[in-house]
Order: C-alpha cells, then structure tokens, then sequence
C-alpha cells in the first residue's frame, strides 16, 4: 500500500526544554550545517514566558537553517491561555509568511485559509478531523503520540486523497500532557509567575521518580513527558510502506546530529534497523526506549522486534 | 458588566452516570442532566456506568415532561477506522431528541454539525478550548453553541472570555479537579494502554492494586507503577496519576508533584461566578452515587436560588462529600494556583 511516491524526509522537532541561549543557537547552528533534516521546527511550544529568551538569536537560526536549504516552519504554543500566550501565537502566525505549525486551536483561528502545518499536540486522530483541518489550509499533519499504528494506516490512506502530507515522531520523549500548573516552578516551591525559569536546570526535563524510586515522568515546565525516549527506527519500514513521509526527532541535549544520521539511513537504505538501533543504543542516553503507543500497547512499553515472532 | 447587580439566573448542569441518577437529580432540581452512552464515545466510559439507547430514549422523555434538559457527552476522539460508532451516537442523540450533544473532536463537531444541523453543540472541556480565538474558531467552524470551559481558568479570566465569544459558557463548580489540560492527557495510556482522549477511560479499575504491608501501609499502584502509599489511618485515595507522590532531584521527600488529591468546590466563588456571566455551572461526577448526586444538586440548587433572591447561600455540607475531605478553588480564584 505505497501512497506517497515521495522521498521520506526527516525532519527536527521545536526544542521543548529552557536551554541556555547560546546553547539553543549553537545546536541548530550545527543541526543547519551537519544533520540530514529536510524540516526543522522552530519557537516556543510550551511556555510564553520562555519565547522572549531567544528572540536575539532566532532570526540568525532561521537564515542559518534555510541557507543550508533547510525548510523553517514556526510552531505556535501547544496550550494558550492568558494574554500573553495569545499575543505570541498571533506574532508567530501574523509576522511571517513561511509555514506555521499549529499546536491548538488559536492558532488554526489564525492560519486557516493559508497553507499551514498542524502539530503533534493538536488532537488529529481521524479521518473526518484530518479532511476539515485540510479544507482549512493544513499541508502536514504530525500525528499525536498516542495514536496506534493501526490508525496511523487508515490516517494515511485518507491523507493521500487530500494531498496531505503525514508526519509521526520516531525519537525523544513524548509528549504526554500539558497543564495551566508549571511543574518545575512546583518543584521549587515558586509559581508559574515566580518560576525565575528554574527550567534552565534540565535540558532534558525533571525526572520524576514513584515510592519505589523507580523513574516514571519528566516535568518540562507545564508539560509532562515520558521518562523513556520513543524510538521508533524498527518500524521505519512499516511506517514508510503505509505512506508516512515525513519522520520527526524531538530535540535533545545528546548527539542529535548522530540520531539523525542514523534515521536517515535507514530511511535511505543505507543501514539496517537492527544496526541503527544498536548505534541508538550507544547514544549512552539516561533513560531507556519505548514504542509502545506504535504497538497499542501502553506507552513506555518497548517491543525488540529483533526477538520477536517478526 | 454591573458587578454589584444580583447575579440572573443560571442553569445547573448536573451529572447522570444511571437513569436512576439521572431521575434522581433531575428530581432534586436539575435544569439539565448530562449522560453518556455504554461504550468509548464519552469519556466517562466506565464498567456499570452509562446509558443504552433504550435507556436514553426514556430518561430523555422522563426529563422532559419535568422541564428538564438531557445532554449527551460524545466528547472522545475516534482513532481512524473506528468512526462509525462515534456517528452512530450522534445519530442517535438526534433521534431521541436530547438538547444537545458536548464533542471535543473536530471531526465529530464537522460531522454532526453537516449531518444534523438542527443539533445542537457544545464544546466540551476535552476540546481544551482555553483563549477566546480557540472557542470563535469551534463556533465558526462548526455552530458551536455553548463551550464547557477547561478548569484551568480565574474567574477574571471567564469574565474576560465572555465579553469574547459569542456563544454561552458553562463553567464547573464542584467536583474531581483533574490537573491536565482535559483532551490533551496520555498518562493512563502511557501506563495502561488504554488512552483517555480514545477509551475515555482514566485511570481504570482493571489496572488499580492497592497492597498493605505488615505495618499497615498502604500503597497504590496503578499498571506497575507505584501512585501513592499511605501510613495506617491516613486517607488513601484512588490512584490517579495526576495526584500521586512522587520525588525529584528538587524534592528528595515524596510530594504531590502536580496536585494533592482534593475536590474543586467553588461555592465561595458562586456570586462571582455568576456575575462573569456563566450561563451554565457544570457539576462533575457522572461515576459518583445517587446519595452523593441529590446531595450535591439539592445543595447547589438551594445556594444557586439563594443568591439569586440576594441571600446568602449556605453550602458548608458540601464538604463531607469532597474527595479526601479536602477541597480546592483550583484555579479559579487566583493564578497563583499555577
């Protein structure tokens, strides 16, 4: 069932931790001249207050990443609430005339009727939702994290019909809830409006660990994230045959030029699944993989297919 | 907007988990009852809970020949190749003649609103519709008529949306505060492989252990993930992941990492609630007890007319009935909540 004739493209995520704005520049900088990523997501998804923090390097990103012939898309906040947060989701939709991911719907008030890409915190799960969001101007869907493969492949054949791109994150951790409560500001003992960015702490997120001291969750801000990171190199061939075009890595604080290379292998022949996992492995990451969500098994569940009846 | 004006009339929407419920809140005073149907199309979808078809077809005529309304929830979001059942409660909702239909999905809201114009929608807390640009989109798109807003929210801020928007507002004022944005939750699928926005289920009985230990502790658990443990004669709640104990390299002591376990009351806030311009004030608990729902509807009902006639309304039995015995405005009286 190949649906797309075009080539798969792998393409980075938006940042999702507080970095050190020299930090935040210098990767994508290094991403614009070494990573084999098609797409590369920009902005602030998960915190208004953290936007301004990276406004003096960000245009400099941008030139630097569509020079290397990247292609930018801006991505809007995942959870908009209070004014500022809205006034940002209407600066990045309104400033620019590049594509624009949104991540809720404020920001597909503001980019419908224009070409735009939909993001992995808007709720695209089916068939109907996808062809309204395509009437509506959206070019590419990046599918939430939970949704199983079996209903990626419907997706899929629906988003061929209206020339729609799909997109699936395959690496970091997942996204698994958002709140109006910053959990890193809770930590300290601050507020949201008292955080003095306590974010800037962990580049990969908070760990947070059960009464077993078993490490279970990340706290990014208002976001909770899976503990272990998605990785889905094994099921690239699967993806790629029910018409997935475009995989995502979500940013992290190791080597994500090397994660990248080894996709790309694999999405270009080039390297086995089983071998791109075992150099994944060597990443010498703090936590384990997962790709139970894929399997519709629960979400930090990990299947090696290597071993099993595949 | 008068601040000092008695607040008008507002409706109280109450919850349904049975027809012997829905009867039962209906009898205390509900202007509108909210259900759902036995299976993954609402997100309350829960073993023993809900409603047949047949079952709706006559709660509906029972709560309407008492002036009442009827709501049905079909507020999930159908993974792809399962639509049909998502449809077929639409359908129904139509056939039966509830009021009107709560969705989250858009696909759901684009289909009913082609299918079933007459249909009336509101947006459900699922949708996370947070910002005033968010709800004029589900309004223009999709003849949204009423939004239920997200628990998230001052009532400065409701105050704020209102004069935004140009459909109703329904607003929760008594029950289980969930600390996740409503709609945008994956933790129970993350640990159980059944999934909220999918199942519309959380934190389901099927995955919960609890374990006592030889000195009287207990502890929770939820799949294989420890949520929570309790000494001897402390008040252990259900384990719901939102509101466990946990530790991080800034808490080496166990604390509630997003929320203690406590239930939102907002019966302190009710005038000002009202004077924001709620239409509706939105009771949760479709899976609690018939006593616990003529209770909590009798009380609201009372305070609800109480503050309307200008009086001062009395609501202090109303704690016994909230989870843990503890109670929260959550964040609907200031933001320092977040």
């Amino acid at each position: 069932m190949s649906m797309s004739a075009a080539a798969p493209e792998l393409t980075l995520g938006p940042n999702l931790f507080n970095w050190a704005p020299e930090t935040w520049r210098d990767f994508y900088f290094r991403i614009a001249d070494e990573a084999p990523v098609s797409v590369v997501y920009l902005g602030e998804t998960i915190c208004s207050k953290r936007a301004a923090l990276f406004t003096d390097h960000y245009e400099k990103v941008a030139e630097r990443l569509a020079a290397a012939g990247k292609t930018v898309v801006h991505s809007t906040l995942g959870e908009t609430a209070s004014k500022i947060d809205r006034r940002l989701v209407s600066d990045v939709c309104e400033r620019t005339s590049d594509l624009v991911e949104a991540n809720d719907a404020s920001a597909a008030f503001h980019l419908r009727g224009r070409p735009h890409t939909i993001g992995p915190l808007m709720n695209v799960y089916n068939e109907e939702t996808l062809r309204f969001l395509a009437a509506k101007g959206a070019t590419s869907i990046c599918l939430p994290v939970e949704l199983p493969f079996s209903a990626t492949r419907v997706l899929c054949a629906a988003a061929a019909v209206e020339k729609v791109t799909i997109e699936v994150q395959v690496f970091g951790r997942q996204s698994l809830a958002l709140s109006a409560r910053c959990y890193h500001a809770r930590a300290h003992g601050r507020t949201k409006d008292t955080c003095r960015f306590v974010c800037e702490n962990d580049p990969d997120g908070l760990v947070l660990a059960t009464l077993e001291q078993k490490p279970f969750l990340v706290a990014n801000g208002v976001q909770t994230l899976s503990y272990d990171y998605l990785n889905l190199v094994q099921e690239l061939p699967a993806l790629q045959a029910a018409g997935v075009s475009r995989y995502r890595l979500s940013p992290h604080s190791c080597d994500m030029v090397q994660v990248a290379i080894v996709f790309h292998g694999v999405l270009d022949g080039a390297l086995s699944t089983g071998e791109a996992l075992a150099r994944l492995e060597q990443l010498a990451l703090d936590a384990p993989f997962s790709n139970g969500f894929h399997h519709g098994r629960p979400g930090h569940a990990w299947s090696d297919l290597s071993v099993s009846s595949h | 907007m008068n601040e000092h004006a008695a607040p008008r009339r507002v409706e109280l929407v109450c919850p349904a988990g049975t027809p012997a419920s829905l009867r039962t809140a209906v009898d205390a005073g509900a202007d509108t009852v909210y259900c759902g149907l036995q299976n993954a199309t609402n997100a309350r979808n829960f073993p023993g809970l809900n409603f047949t078809p047949d079952e709706l077809r006559k709660s509906v005529d029972y709560a309407h020949a008492r002036g009442s309304k009827v709501l049905l929830a079909v507020n999930t979001f159908p993974p792809a190749g399962q639509f049909q059942l998502w449809k077929d409660a639409v359908g129904l909702a139509a056939s039966v003649g509830v009021d009107a239909i709560i969705v989250a999905d858009m696909g759901v809201a684009a289909f009913a609103n082609r299918a079933y114009p007459q249909l009336r929608l509101h947006l459900s807390v699922q949708a996370g519709a947070s910002s005033p640009e968010a709800i004029r989109f589900h309004c223009e798109e999709f003849n949204v008529r009423r939004v239920v807003l997200p628990r998230i929210l001052t009532v400065a801020e409701i105050a704020d949306i209102h004069r935004q928007i140009p459909c109703e507002i329904e607003a929760f004022v008594f029950g289980n505060i969930g600390m996740m944005a409503e709609g945008r939750c994956s933790l129970t699928n993350y640990v159980t492989g059944l999934s909220t926005n999918m199942d519309g289920v959380c934190s389901p009985a099927a995955d919960v252990r609890f374990e006592e230990e030889a000195d009287g502790t207990l502890t929770s658990r939820l799949g294989s993930f420890v949520i929570d443990q309790y000494r001897c004669g402390e008040n252990g709640g259900y384990p719901t992941i939102c509101k466990g104990r946990y530790t991080c390299s800034a808490h080496s002591e166990p604390y509630y990492a997003f929320e203690e376990p406590r239930s939102l009351n907002l019966s302190a806030l009710l005038p000002d609630l009202m004077r924001a311009g709620v239409t509706a004030l939105k009771i949760e608990g479709r899976q609690r007890s018939r006593a616990y729902v003529k209770s909590v509807v009798a009380a609201f009902r009372q305070a609800v007319d109480e503050i309307v006639s200008g009086k001062e309304p009395a609501l202090t039995n109303l704690i016994a009935l909230t989870e843990g015995h503890k109670e929260t405005q959550g964040a609907f009286q200031s933001k320092s909540w977040r």
